[in-house]
């Protein structure tokens, strides 16, 4: 076998195992009756071991493909996304090491899963370095960035457990509704996960050609049925739909019809979810943070920010600075992937300012962590997909 | 405003909470609450001391965390509306035509590009409101870490080893019980103690341990690195500090640096070069299927020229000093200067090659090419014929008042003025040459006929020097010496005294992380014979506890 | 009882001095930030141009006869300094004007300079055959002087140099005739 085909087979092998170490941290949740019995149960035992193997075969799909193509594979948005998910776990079990705490891997694994998952769906054949991303500092300021911002992401994952443990589902309030809005945008991401894997299943291809916004003219391919047309568009593949509305040329109809397909498959998704539970998931969740001790969870929240702060300083920041004046002869430039990576890191800062001098701890700490994560993702998903700039890449 | 004297003799400035020396809580607030806010070690705050003038009460506004946060949080989403639409400099427009750019952002944005563009947003964050606002924040993080370090420095060094049980009681981890030999346990305690690592000092049947005090600082180092930073940056605008520039510089061409008085660039050759399937790895096989080629370098092949020492500008007296192929992410670099392969134009015209042919028979009388960036004024063909060029146009542009004109020096558009000499014309026949155009005065025998052209690119470079780089380094340096230092330490400590009789009492305080220190006290319990303890703000293992079950 | 009054006073008057010194710094520092703040926005990164009353730098650039020619050659004199490329209308409207004057104005102590921007030799030659240009013609070949030292953007460009070598005036667009004799009159030397 070669490089590439164990690559992708490894990753997958770490696919299933997170699943597997999601469904032993559950019992390891539900089975114990008390704080101790919970920390040093067999299930979590079990679950952190899996979990283990999963990272270690995701390090080596890393590694694999590392060797395959020569770089790095942080170059495109499937192989950081997916690197992403490998720095999530790799952070989860050092914070386990630390506090024994399966609640964390409970909700920890799932959302790498969905985080593997949705970079799935990104093209993953290796492609060659562009000019631009020739440089070793490709290699040390992303690798950097992300695990700041895995680790980040930890404390996120302890806010969650912290609101859906502390948060009254019984009664109705502002708190209730964020945190199944949460719960939503997860499904949502699954949402466009399920599409797009059932469209490419099936093969479905719609080609047009259309004026761009420089007016020259340009062709594109959907991969789902074209709700939207790009601007001026003419037609190329006949028996498939005909696009609902024109676009105009600065908007791509293409990530439109991408997004309007997977928001509404998501609310599908999320409706069949409540009809069969007939619950809403922050409720479903809530059994499983029961176990967690909110002042552990609140603690890790502030521990995983502070240990995540400086890394992701010094990743998204400040090698990002030195890269920046090396490629494009400025450390600065207000593209909007820097801008999001200054506002993240302004966002932790007066999280931080707040949590010391403020005395914001508990769940005013907690929703700062998920909003903190929230505009991690935006700058990883919405800033790559929607605002172009130089690092759009992928 | 009076100092306050504690019930212990000492004086603690006006605003103080806990008793600098034995921590007595001084206000009435803080005895009536069971937990004492340490966040200053309960010291009195400059800022709020005094509110009388005008400058104090600027002083007291930007002291204050919450306008710190305030303004932070201010930052952030203003940069973030600069994100929406691409900013001025993104923006394909040339010149600096204000009105350009409003056409730009309509044509494109409709309606919200030209609010965008009146709002200033275009170019947000060169507006003098974006600026002062970051002047602000460098403004708050210095008055707010001057408020808080001098009295926490001052505090932290007057702390006294024995406290006031009411301070001891009001802490968040906290534990009284009687024990059978105190004394005892304090010697162990302080020997487990120090095995940890901890700095233990004892007085009169009190022990108090502390570990990384230094990590309080940390806040206050990163600061001082972001002020060096944002002074960095405001360095910038001192002359002779900052040189950004471009040049488009052919290839054959040598040109002066703009911004690098003295330094000549010779472009000697640009090149593209591309992934193809046939020499790119194999496992690129699948994306260059799919992408087709993909761009694997951009390079200038550049040699490096110096006015020599006292020449003048425009002399030829210069000196080489190197040879460099500019790739992207490999700058030039010389003297402070950098400079970075940033575009490219290809296809500029450079040379066409003419032949003299009879029209009747369409025989050749020989060729010649036109170096259309130094023409020469005569071509000999042999034989007795020879072209003579009498005019150039390099970029033709009609004819304006019976002259042809060119509308600039570059060659777009060539034509010329031949003038043909054959054996048959010595004196010559005149033909006027333009790409697909020929026009004669009268019918001449001969004519000159294009028959290839090269090519040339152009490299498009961008010159930079800045001085402040170093400045800026050493800020961020110093702000992650300080971000590690105030995150991955943290300030313990643990008291332990005797109380009445055989009863003991156990404190304990850190900054963060109070997971390990809670382990640190059990860690010193397996040895020494110490009270229960209970962390006031772990509600769940209370809970547990009654259980039964303990941690 | 005196004697505490005095303590008490001298505590009085140090206190005052504290508290006044603590002003100054405050205020002191305050001041700084807003002074940075102020330089931030007005300090202009946009490159300097030469402007009326700086020294003229010196250059050194052949003429068409291969004669070096050096602005500080005309030390004591004024210099009527031109930028120009064949390709622009207005530079060739008013070189005939220049021409017309040249010879008078060089017996008054007016050097005319006439300086191309980077164009070939066979185009600087046939613009002076065409115009029968008499004056010193220079190609700046290397755009340093008219780049970097001048910075020269519109064409044509004038500058009107003193004896003392300071730049009196700059013109950026075509001059008519009187105004070409007016300028050139203006930096005669007594």
């Amino acid at each position: 076998m070669d490089y590439a085909s164990l690559s992708a087979n490894l990753l997958f092998v770490s696919f299933i195992a997170y699943l597997a170490g999601t469904f032993f941290f559950g019992g390891a949740v539900k089975s114990s009756k008390t704080e101790k019995s919970y920390k040093d149960s067999m299930w979590g035992k079990i679950g952190i071991v899996i979990t283990i193997i999963g990272f270690v075969s995701q390090l080596g799909y890393f590694i694999t493909r590392w060797m395959a193509s020569g770089h790095a594979p942080v170059s495109n948005m499937f192989e950081f996304t997916t690197a992403f998910s490998m720095m999530l776990v790799g952070a989860f079990i050092l914070i386990f090491f630390i506090y024994k705490t399966p609640s964390l891997g409970l909700f920890a694994l799932p959302i790498a899963i969905v985080i593997i998952a949705y970079a799935s769906m990104f093209p993953r054949e290796i492609t060659p370095l562009i000019p631009a991303l020739k440089s070793y500092w490709l290699t040390v300021h992303v690798i950097t960035a992300a695990i700041g911002e895995s680790i980040l992401a930890i404390s996120a994952v302890a806010g969650l457990i912290f609101l859906a443990k502390n948060i009254d589902l019984t009664k109705k309030s502002k708190e209730r509704f964020w945190l199944e809005a949460v719960m939503f945008t997860i499904v949502l991401v699954l949402g466009f996960v399920v599409s797009s894997t059932a469209f490419s299943l099936s093969g479905y291809e719609a080609d047009f050609n259309y004026i761009d916004k420089n007016e020259q003219p340009a062709k594109i391919t959907y991969n789902y049925p074209p709700l939207f047309g790009m601007h001026d568009y003419e037609q190329v593949t006949t028996d498939t739909m005909k696009p609902w509305f024109e676009m105009p040329s600065i908007v791509n109809a293409k990530t439109l019809t991408t997004f309007v397909w997977s928001v509404a498959s998501g609310i599908v998704l999320y409706l069949l979810l409540r009809l069969i539970f007939r619950r809403p998931i922050a409720a479903l969740l809530q059994p499983f943070a029961k176990k967690a001790n909110s002042q552990l969870m609140d603690e890790i929240g502030y521990r995983s920010v502070l240990i995540g702060f400086p890394v992701f300083t010094l990743g998204a920041l400040i090698f990002a600075m030195i890269w920046a004046q090396e490629a494009w002869s400025r450390f600065w430039g207000w593209d909007p992937k820097e801008v999001w990576a200054l506002i993240t890191w302004l966002f932790y800062a007066a999280f931080l300012h707040l949590r010391l001098s403020q005395g914001w701890e508990g769940k005013k700490s907690a929703w700062l962590a998920v909003a903190g994560f929230v505009i991690i993702m935006f700058n990883l998903i919405a800033v790559n997909l929607i605002i172009a700039g130089l690092h759009s890449y992928a | 405003m009076s100092k306050i004297k504690c019930q212990c003799g000492h004086e603690n400035p006006f605003g103080t909470v806990l008793c600098e020396k034995c921590g007595r809580p001084l206000t009435e607030e803080a005895k009536d609450s069971s937990m004492v806010d340490m966040r200053y070690e309960g010291s009195a705050r400059r800022s709020q001391t005094y509110k009388k003038s005008i400058i104090d009460k600027i002083w007291n506004f930007f002291s204050s965390v919450k306008i710190g946060v305030s303004i932070i949080i201010a930052v952030l989403s203003t940069s973030a509306l600069g994100t929406i639409l691409p900013q001025k400099f993104y923006v394909p427009v040339n010149g600096n035509d204000p009105n350009a750019y409003l056409d730009y952002y309509e044509r494109l944005y409709g309606t919200f590009g030209k609010i965008y563009y009146h709002l200033g947003l275009y170019d947000m964050y060169n507006s003098w409101w974006f600026k002062i606002l970051i002047g602000m924040l460098g403004t708050s993080i210095i008055i707010a870490s001057l408020d808080r370090v001098i009295p926490l420095y001052k505090s932290l060094k007057k702390q006294r080893t024995k406290r006031h049980p009411s301070f001891m009681k009001r802490q968040r981890i906290y534990g009284e019980e009687p024990v059978v030999n105190p004394d005892e346990s304090l010697v162990n305690a302080e020997k487990a103690l120090k095995d940890m690592h901890y700095n233990v000092k004892t007085e009169d049947g009190a022990i108090l341990a502390e570990k990384n005090r230094f990590g309080r600082w940390g806040p206050y180092v990163n600061h001082t690195g972001l002020i060096i930073f944002l002074l960095g940056v405001l360095m910038r605008g001192l002359p002779g500090f900052y040189v950004d520039e471009t040049m488009w510089i052919r290839e054959g061409e040598t040109r002066e640096i703009p911004g690098a008085p003295g330094y000549l660039l010779e472009n000697v050759a640009f090149t593209v070069e591309t992934y193809d399937k046939e020499s790119a790895d194999a496992v690129f096989g699948e994306a260059l299927d799919k992408n087709g080629a993909i761009v694997s370098n951009f390079q200038s092949d550049v040699k490096l020229y110096k006015e020599k020492e006292n020449s003048l500008p425009g002399s030829e007296d210069v000196e080489f000093i190197k040879e460099y192929p500019i790739v992207v992410n490999k700058p030039l670099k010389f003297d402070g200067y950098s400079i970075f392969q940033m575009d490219y134009k290809t296809g500029e015209l450079s040379k066409m090659k003419f032949a003299l042919l009879n029209k009747e028979t369409q025989k050749s009388l020989g060729e010649f090419t036109v170096d259309l960036n130094e023409p020469a004024k005569k071509y000999d063909l042999g034989s007795g014929s020879s072209i003579q060029l009498m005019e150039y146009y390099a970029d033709y542009d009609g004819i304006v008042d019976g002259e042809p004109v060119s509308k600039s020096p570059v060659p777009n558009n060539p034509a010329f003025i031949f003038n043909m000499i054959t054996p048959e014309h010595p004196e010559g026949e005149k033909s006027f040459v333009a790409i697909q155009q020929t026009l004669e005065v009268e019918p001449n025998d001969y004519e000159v006929k294009f028959q290839s052209v090269e090519s040339r690119n152009a490299s498009g470079l961008t010159i930079r020097k800045d001085k402040t780089l170093y400045i800026l380094l050493l800020g961020g340096i110093v702000f992650m010496i300080g971000v590690i230092q105030g995150s991955y330490w943290q300030h313990r400590r643990i008291w332990i005294q005797k109380g009445e009789g055989s009863e003991m009492m156990v404190a304990a305080h850190t900054n963060k992380n109070w997971y390990s220190l809670k382990k640190d006290i059990d860690k010193v319990k397996e040895t020494a014979a110490l009270p229960a303890y209970t962390d006031k703000q772990d509600k769940d293992t209370a809970a547990d506890t009654m259980e039964g079950e303990t941690v | 009882m005196v004697i505490v009054r005095k303590l008490y006073g001298g505590r009085e008057v140090a206190k005052m001095d504290k508290k006044k010194k603590r002003l100054y710094i405050r205020g002191a520092l305050l001041l700084v930030m807003a002074a940075a703040i102020v330089f931030a926005l007005t300090s202009n990164k946009e490159k300097k141009t030469l402007a009326v009353g700086d020294h003229a730098p010196n250059f050194e650039l052949t003429d068409m006869d291969g004669k070096k020619v050096k602005l500080s050659d005309y030390e004591g004199q004024g210099v009527f300094l031109n930028f120009w490329g064949t390709w622009c209308p207005p530079c060739k409207k008013e070189m005939p004007y220049i021409e017309k004057h040249f010879k008078e104005f060089t017996d008054k102590g007016v050097q005319v300079l006439s300086v191309n921007i980077g164009e070939s030799e066979f185009k600087v030659d046939t613009f002076i055959e065409q115009y029968g240009l008499t004056f010193p013609v220079m190609i700046d070949k290397n755009k340093s002087v008219s780049r970097n030292s001048y910075n020269v953007v519109p064409l044509p460009t004038t500058m009107l140099i003193d004896k003392n070598g300071v730049i009196q005036q700059i013109i950026t667009r075509e001059m008519s005739e009187s105004e070409i004799v007016s300028l050139m009159e203006s930096v005669q030397p007594e």
